[in-house]
């Protein structure tokens, strides 16, 4: 007897089969809102960071929801969501081959610059 | 500065008013149908404890600066002095309570909790914009602040009338009931309680925009109006239903029970 482990970890949305999109996304219950990903933008940062996810019956409510659930102590000024199924992500069992190529590239980083001293904020 | 009975009477039930409406949503703590619809709706009654707290400190300051007493209970019980807005929301009877009756009735289903909060908060919406011109400088900043928060009460609630007002057959008929059975509870919004005619305010404006307002979101969701029914009136003067004796039970056991006790 074999099985096939799928190591999981939290913000995968596997499209493989037995990826955890097919157990959180997938309405099993009729009666169950859909799951939606939420991202907020804080009032230092420039762009939206992936802060939970949430039930809601649709995006103007998933909107309401997020505000409620994630800004309530004055954590964000903005807020996108997205429906969980519409995300598609790498598969974790393909990580070796996608990332671990890029381990010995060291030649890839701007490190062997020198930088004028006017430039700032780099 | 002196203040009249009248301006401590009408922030009193202004007070009292966000003081129930916060207790009873704050009933579904822990209850509601999902997650996330119970933290939002908990949140809003923190932001009614919250406007509550406001109104309760600013009354009591103004009690605190009078040299002549002021009568606070009709039983001739004397709250003692200085006042505090733990002892407003703690130490008076349903006779001193001057809020809405519309406030204190039991939150009923979903449908009825959410619609109640429409209907009032449609209401605070336009009588709050008018009490941004109050010439008490801290009731307009606090009107100001409340604003903010009410306007969300009313575009959650109202989501929720339009939700199940236009959705199944059994979500439209729980809310056609709801308003059946708070519609009467209405017209009393728009009756201006004597101690409010100081304070330069135009309640038919109020009910004028209220009706408009309320109509188009009731036409959008296809729900309809009750013909003319009797209006249930009392709350502002006092005369309470038997539901806010429970209420101010829960609410006031503790104080009653073990004096100036903190926690």
């Amino acid at each position: 007897m074999s099985f096939q482990i799928h190591k999981l970890y939290y913000g995968d949305y596997g499209e493989s089969k037995n990826g955890a999109a097919d157990i959180s996304t997938q309405q099993t219950n009729k009666a169950e809102w859909p799951l939606w990903e939420v991202f907020i933008r804080s009032k230092q940062g420039l762009d939206h960071k992936h802060v939970g996810s949430l039930h809601a019956a649709d995006a103007a409510m998933a909107i309401e929801n997020a505000r409620d659930v994630y800004t309530r102590r004055m954590e964000g000024v903005s807020i996108w969501v997205v429906e969980s199924k519409h995300i598609h992500a790498s598969n974790p069992d393909e990580a070796e081959a996608l990332f671990d190529p890029a381990n010995d590239k060291a030649y890839r980083h701007p490190t062997f610059y020198d930088l004028p001293d006017e430039v700032k904020y780099m | 500065m002196t203040t009249t009975k009248n301006e401590i009477d009408f922030l009193l039930h202004l007070a009292d008013n966000a003081l129930i409406i916060g207790h009873r949503n704050s009933e579904w703590c822990g209850h509601g149908p999902i997650l996330e619809q119970d933290i939002a709706i908990t949140n809003i009654a923190l932001d009614y404890i919250g406007q509550a707290r406001n109104l309760y400190q600013h009354t009591a300051e103004l009690i605190n600066q009078q040299t002549d007493k002021i009568e606070l209970t009709q039983t001739g019980k004397v709250i003692s002095l200085p006042v505090t807005e733990d002892s407003l929301a703690y130490l008076r009877d349903v006779v001193e309570f001057k809020n809405l009756l519309i406030t204190e009735i039991p939150n009923g289903d979903w449908a009825h909790t959410t619609l109640r909060l429409f209907l009032l908060s449609q209401f605070q919406m336009e009588l709050f914009t008018q009490l941004l011109k109050h010439e008490d400088p801290q009731v307009a900043a606090i009107a100001e602040k409340s604003i903010k928060e009410i306007n969300y009460h009313v575009k959650w609630s109202q989501d929720w009338v339009l939700r199940l007002g236009d959705g199944t057959e059994e979500s439209k008929r729980r809310m056609q009931q709801a308003i059946d059975t708070i519609w009467a509870y209405t017209g009393e919004l728009f009756i201006q309680p004597d101690y409010a005619r100081d304070a330069c305010l135009n309640y038919a404006a109020i009910e004028t925009t209220w009706n408009k307002k309320v109509a188009a979101i009731f036409e959008e969701a296809d729900l309809e109006i009750p013909a003319k029914t009797f209006i249930q009136k009392g709350g502002a003067t006092g005369m309470h239903t038997e539901h806010l004796g429970y209420i101010l039970a829960e609410m006031q056991y503790l104080q009653r029970a073990y004096p100036n006790s903190e926690w």
